[in-house]
């Protein structure tokens, strides 16, 4: 059975289609990419299965268990993470209290101080600047944030939605090596991007969608060495 | 003396502003909306304060108690049924207006049942008060009290923002209800939450209000209603702090206007200073910058 499991979905910005019957599947442990151009529905996918958006038809199955109508506030208890497009940091926030903001549905204190721990581990940059305000970090710093935030809720599956976004080169390598460390310590993750070249790099398996619908969908070593991916996405 | 009784008075006419306008505030703040009907649900706790006391004959603390848990009700009712629905209108107009149709509500349903003659509210406070300086200077027990309440409640509305849970769930709506949704902060029950405080507080306004100036009658909230907006507009909408500076300022202009000035100038000249002030600082004396963005 698939870790989380999207079934013909079908949403609707008010009488504007956006995602036109999408399927597909992630696994237990693999890193799968949804790749795409601007306005492909990416984003909207992935708030679709995290219940910030309610489809008009169609499934989402986590684990087994029909998340399609569940409010989107019960589901990082569920023990599903979602790193928002843009970071969307609490700029007025200290480093420590988005952090904290993370783990908000947890109860047990010296677990959770055990996660924190953990996060400034991986990010050490967020411990340096944890009585900072998260506005008055750089784009990259954001970006550590925003998954540190969501690694504090102990996910099983962590979606994030353009990482890459308006980073320097140094940086995006920097945050992709994260992604895949954060993989390797067994968080399955769905990626959404526009760089499609770093996402397949880290992929197991990507999708690839237009105005709505996959067009494409396999391995992701084998979409990099294809002819129509490389004209489409990769510029070459 | 007269100057420092003045200012005295003006701090506690302001402290009442200032409870008032936290309400204002902080339901800007996390539901990003102008509650109009705010000033009359100060109304509404007053007569549940005065019908305790006189139908009931309770003591004045049951009064509060019982105003408080009326009004914290009624403000979550009004949120559920006239506000929430409309949460995602395209145009913030649409609850805006709705608030002023609530106000209206309350004042009508409050001149049904309670009448347009205005009743004498009698004293939740028994204190006499303080005399100073050999008995030139009198200070009542309802002008401490007011300005004792207030700074306390001033105090725990920040520490409980700052350092409880509900209140940092607050903080995160109030910059970006998405991603607090993400965190798994049930953004409704905090909003709710917001008009419940605010409600409250406004029904503790409302008791001390007609403590000082005893003349209740239907439409009593909406004059400290709308000058609370400005108080809470005046020291930065939004911002705790700023409401309580704002109210404070706002009721030492108004007692300094009617004394040295002209009392029927009073509330021309507390206008002429909000609107000086947005002139200088837009966003207030503790707004916050606001962020463009590209």
């Amino acid at each position: 059975m698939a870790m989380l499991e999207v079934k013909d979905l079908q949403v609707y910005y008010g009488m504007i289609q956006a995602i036109k019957g999408i399927s597909f599947e992630v696994n237990q442990g693999e890193v799968i990419a949804l790749i795409g151009a601007n306005g492909a529905g990416k984003t909207t996918t992935l708030h679709t299965v995290t219940g910030l958006i309610s489809p008009k038809s169609g499934q989402v199955l986590f684990e087994g268990k029909d998340i399609t109508k569940t409010p989107a506030h019960k589901i990082v208890s569920m023990g599903m993470a979602h790193v928002p497009e843009g970071r969307r940091v609490f700029a007025e926030l200290s480093v420590y209290e988005n952090l904290r903001m993370g783990a908000y549905t947890r109860k047990d204190k010296a677990e959770i101080e055990e996660t924190l721990k953990s996060v400034y581990k991986r990010f050490p940059r967020l411990q340096e600047r944890k009585n900072q305000m998260a506005g008055t970090l750089s784009g990259g710093e954001q970006q550590m944030l925003a998954m540190g935030r969501a690694l504090m809720s102990k996910p099983r599956i962590i979606l994030m939605d353009e990482p890459s976004m308006g980073l320097s080169p140094i940086m995006v390598n920097e945050i992709f090596d994260i992604i895949r460390a954060v993989s390797e310590s067994g968080t399955t993750v769905l990626l959404v991007e526009q760089n499609a070249k770093k996402a397949l790099s880290i992929a197991d398996r990507a999708y690839v969608l237009e105005t709505g619908k996959i067009v494409l969908s396999g391995d992701a070593k084998e979409l990099l060495e294809d002819d129509s991916i490389k004209k489409a996405y990769l510029g070459e | 003396m007269s100057f420092i009784s003045y200012l005295i008075n003006g701090i506690s006419l302001g402290s009442v502003y200032a409870i008032i306008a936290l309400g204002y505030t902080m339901v800007y703040g996390i539901a990003k909306m102008l509650n109009f009907a705010h000033g009359d649900v100060i109304m509404i706790g007053a007569y549940m304060a005065l019908i305790t006391m006189m139908k009931a004959g309770m003591s004045p603390i049951l009064a509060i108690v019982a105003a408080v848990i009326v009004c914290t009700v009624l403000g979550i009712l009004i949120e559920r049924i006239a506000y929430k629905p409309l949460r995602n209108a395209s145009s913030s107009l649409a609850v805006l207006i709705t608030a002023i149709g609530v106000s209206y509500l309350l004042q009508n349903t409050a001149l049904l049942v309670f009448g347009a003659n205005a009743q004498t509210f009698p004293s939740v406070i028994k204190w006499k008060g303080l005399s100073l300086a050999g008995g030139k200077l009198n200070i009542s027990g309802e002008t401490i009290v007011t300005i004792a309440a207030c700074v306390v409640i001033m105090i725990v509305l920040m520490l409980f923002v700052q350092k409880s849970k509900p209140g940092q769930a607050m903080r995160a709506v109030s910059e970006d209800k998405g991603a607090a949704q993400l965190m798994g902060i049930n953004v409704n029950g905090t909003i709710a939450l917001t008009f419940a405080i605010g409600s409250a507080l406004a029904a503790v306004a409302g008791v001390l209000l007609c403590s000082a100036y005893p003349s209740l009658t239907p439409y009593t909230g909406a004059m400290p209603g709308i000058k609370a907006f400005v108080a809470a507009v005046f020291g930065g909408i939004g911002s705790i702090p700023g409401a309580f500076i704002g109210g404070i300022l706002l009721g030492v202009i108004e007692i300094f206007g009617k004394a040295y000035i002209s009392s029927q100038m009073a509330d021309a000249i507390v206008f002429a200073v909000l609107i000086i002030v947005l002139l200088v600082k837009p966003t207030g004396l503790l707004g916050k910058k606001i962020q463009e963005k590209v």
